[in-house]
């Protein structure tokens, strides 16, 4: 290994590693990404300017910035926190599905309730939708029975077609004609938003989960047995740490985190619920999550700058008459470079 | 040409950080010669020994063959120069039969392979050493002693001239090992040059023409074998320090107390490669080591792990102080005073990447959890462990640094600090020496007496025959997940016990 320089420690302590390491990845990704717009004819510099100028060069681009990034964080935690044992939740997408379908449930049956009564209930209801979503998964993995890999990613497909069945059906709205999608929900089940802006009560949740992650890993003795799975499992079962009950556990809480952003998309963006949901939040918190090394700190840097290049793909689509969808060439990139980098390490060992 | 001598290392010298492995090293190796090389853990022997193998580059140094330097910069390296290394966890396939996994081995494996061509070549390879294996079997069905032999083919199909046994002996009954130097015998009489690493003073003597022995990183001396007595060379492996014969052993007052464990014909499922166990009925009173032989893979893990609550009680009952176990999950158990010390703590019970105290928290993370597991109570746990260590007459370097850091022997006595801090009332000693030199063994063998004599019952696994009977209260030899035997050590002999323990011979009586 290379040692590192000095001015790099001392960098690495200004700024966790977590945070560092999201940076130079991304740097990374831009730089190719810059290639493949020049082989589009297109000028990389003069289209970077545009994403970040149209994200972060104005009030109204950074609250939208920071909209798209509550789904991601939230997205994100729930591939970070079973992570921590080795679980790989792909279901994110699915368990935000579930959450949003779950809290729409609450909205539309008790749509009287007063807001102090009904938005903490979408929220449980939210967390239990994606929570039991995920946990299932759980469950089936620590009976030894299915990897949660294949399980979770596979109930994506199933929540997705399991909202549209509602919209297209029993929950459809008569009143807009032949759209998919159930009726608005009541003034009292919109989470409060902020400033004016779209910016709603969901960022809050997300940043207290990630501090609450943070808290609970680094003090409590649920943490410490968590790390301890982490790094050794035949130990941890040979020093009594209930393995299986932290595999369901673990997964509930993931599902959970990403149904709490299925349940902000519902309420305070879309007011409604609808097929189109969420454009890929899940995939890409997975995304974020790998690039964060699940790291905490890492995965706020992360959630922010991807939902910069998501946006970013509107901008390029509006002003360098490129589809919009190119950005997912770069989000490929990312996560291309992310993976290298893991498996270089792995095959170091 | 051969006054040379075939391989020769001249002031070998390797730094890790912190640490001066090999200092100057020289080692002479001859043609027809079974070279011993002795020294205790951390002595440096098995740098040396991947030094020659190409794992590692000394930082300087140089290593000649029959006169002309050469250069091993890698395995492959060192097998073009005809060096072979025989390690101590094999690398075979077991799906695949001997034949093939020599085979994958060769260096001029041809296109298209002939199966009778290689059969031919291995067996007259076999009969020629005394190494017969049926190379058609696959390798997973093979004993230990078994696949040491198939390693050994493999090699010198592959022409190897040199061979390095590392600890060869550490899993082999008693008649394998006298199989295995009947065939360094035979590979002593057609020139081959052997190494012989092993901590067991007796085996060097039975066998070795030479022996070098190591010390802190150097070669202390070479000497021939005939001149040699083992209190001699217990001198040369510690310097002047003297090695304590086992700890006195007191009677324990044991009436009114339930034992500390009861097995009444309890068995487990087989898995996988898991052994199963099959109605053992087993006591271990307070204050009694029982002693468990066997060749490692007969349900030894499995017996430990169905104790711990690891491994279900699939059929029959357990019993732990008087009290109906037979379901109690791992934590259970733990709390009510189980101890379990493993051979290798980093693979079996101890977390590499968290903190000395972070791993005794784990280990008894009930005792220290406070605010209902909101906080962990680290002052307590560090009193804990400093009192467990002083106790035991330990010394670590700090209680805030990763265990994966540590010298495997300091791994080795923080585990048993955590372990033993709160009285454990039964200890599962599950091969608790392997690997340790002389004197950290017999410390190791000195704390499971010492607990026995206040009052704890301990299951001592081991493979190490001498080990059990001077230890052990009582004995019993597991075969193929049974108890293929259950004596005291003074109705016994080792001979018999070996013979159970590789099932050549049914146990008397049942």
């Amino acid at each position: 290994m290379i040692p590192s320089p000095d001015g790099l420690r001392v960098l690495n302590k200004i700024f966790p590693p977590g945070i560092l390491r999201v940076c130079g990845l991304f740097f990374l990704a831009l730089a190719a990404f810059a290639l493949v717009l020049l082989i589009f004819g297109k000028n990389p510099i003069k289209a970077y300017i545009d994403i970040f100028g149209s994200t972060l060069g104005s009030g109204y681009g950074l609250s939208e910035t920071l909209v798209k990034m509550i789904p991601l964080i939230l997205t994100a935690l729930a591939v970070a926190v079973p992570s921590r044992i080795w679980l790989i939740n792909v279901g994110g997408e699915g368990q935000l599905y579930i959450g949003a379908l779950f809290a729409a449930w609450g909205a539309l049956t008790f749509p009287s309730l007063p807001a102090w009564l009904l938005i903490p209930l979408i929220t449980v209801l939210g967390f239990l939708g994606g929570g039991l979503w995920g946990g299932l998964c759980g469950y089936l993995r620590a009976r030894g029975w299915v990897s949660e890999t294949i399980s979770t990613l596979l109930l994506n497909y199933v929540a997705i077609l399991l909202v549209s069945f509602f919209v297209f059906g029993p929950w459809k709205d008569t009143e807009s004609a032949n759209y998919p999608q159930t009726p608005e929900f009541s003034e009292a089940a919109v989470l409060p938003a902020f400033f004016g802006t779209r910016v709603h009560l969901g960022l809050v949740l997300a940043l207290a989960a990630a501090a609450l992650f943070v808290f609970f890993l680094s003090r409590t003795r649920w943490g410490l047995e968590m790390r301890a799975i982490g790094v050794n499992s035949e130990a941890a079962r040979r020093n009594g740490i209930p393995i299986n009950r932290y595999i369901l556990l673990l997964l509930f809480i993931g599902g959970g985190l990403a149904g709490l952003a299925g349940m902000g998309e519902v309420s305070a963006i879309q007011g409604r619920l609808r097929p189109s949901l969420s454009p890929g939040f899940g995939y890409t918190g997975f995304l974020i999550s790998w690039m964060a090394g699940g790291s905490p700190l890492g995965i706020l840097a992360a959630a922010f700058l991807l939902s910069v290049v998501t946006a970013g793909g509107d901008i390029l689509q509006m002003t360098q008459a490129i589809p919009g969808s190119v950005v997912n060439i770069l989000m490929a990139l990312i996560l291309f470079v992310v993976l290298a980098r893991r498996g270089g390490k792995g095959a170091m060992r | 040409m051969d006054s040379k001598p075939f391989l020769l290392l001249q002031g070998i010298t390797k730094k890790f950080p912190g640490v001066l492995a090999n200092d100057r090293v020289n080692l002479e190796l001859l043609r027809g010669e079974v070279h011993a090389l002795l020294g205790e853990n951390g002595a440096g022997k098995s740098t040396l020994m991947k030094v020659l193998y190409g794992f590692y580059r000394p930082d300087a140094g140089e290593i000649l063959q029959d006169g002309q330097p050469i250069r091993i910069r890698s395995p492959q390296d060192a097998r073009r120069f005809r060096i072979g290394m025989v390690f101590q966890d094999f690398i075979q396939i077991a799906a695949l039969t001997v034949a093939e996994n020599i085979a994958l081995f060769l260096p001029d494996l041809p296109f298209l392979l002939s199966r009778e061509k290689l059969f031919r070549r291995i067996e007259e390879i076999a009969r020629r050493y005394d190494l017969t294996v049926d190379p058609a079997a696959p390798v997973g069905q093979l004993s230990i002693g078994e696949r040491q032999k198939v390693e050994l083919l493999k090699l010198l199909l592959a022409d190897a001239r040199a061979l390095i046994f590392d600890e060869p002996t550490r899993s082999l009954a008693p008649h394998e090992i006298e199989g295995l130097f009947r065939v360094f015998a035979n590979l002593r009489r057609d020139g081959y040059a052997l190494i012989f690493i092993t901590h067991k003073l007796q085996e060097v003597l039975a066998i070795a023409d030479r022996i070098t022995v190591m010390r802190r990183g150097r070669t202390v001396e070479t000497l021939p074998g005939s001149e040699v007595t083992a209190e001699k060379l217990i001198a040369l492996m510690f310097g002047e320090k003297e090695i304590g014969s086992p700890p006195p052993r007191k009677e324990v007052r044991r009436e009114k107390q339930p034992p500390a464990l009861e097995f009444r014909r309890a068995g487990s499922r087989g898995q996988g490669l898991k052994a199963a166990l099959r109605d053992i009925s087993l006591t271990i009173s307070p204050g009694e080591i029982v002693g468990v032989a066997g060749v490692s893979g007969n349900g030894q893990k499995e017996l430990g792990d169905l104790i711990l609550g690891l491994e279900t009680c699939a059929e029959g009952q357990k019993f732990l102080f008087g009290r109906e176990a037979t379901s109690w999950p791992v934590s259970q158990v733990r709390n009510q005073g189980v101890a379990f010390i493993p051979e290798d703590p980093i693979q079996m019970t101890a977390f590499p990447w968290l903190t000395v105290q972070e791993n005794m928290a784990v280990g008894h993370i009930s005792r220290y959890s406070r605010k209902g597991g909101l906080a962990i109570d680290w002052a307590a746990v560090r009193g804990d462990l400093d009192r467990s260590l002083k106790r035991l007459g330990f010394q670590i370097p700090s209680p805030f640094v990763p265990v994966g850091i540590l010298s495997g022997g300091n791994v080795q006595r923080v585990t048993l600090a955590q372990e033993t801090a709160h009285d454990p009332r039964l200890i599962i000693a599950f091969y608790p020496t392997r690997g340790l030199d002389v004197r950290s063994a017999a410390a190791a063998r000195e704390i499971l007496v010492s607990f026995r004599n206040s009052g704890s019952g301990v299951l001592l696994i081991s493979e190490d025959l001498d080990e059990l009977f001077a230890m052990s209260d009582r004995l019993i030899v597991l075969y193929r997940g049974r108890i293929a035997g259950l004596f005291t050590p003074r109705e016994t002999t080792v001979r018999e016990v070996g013979f159970l323990m590789t099932g050549s011979k049914e146990a008397g009586g049942s």
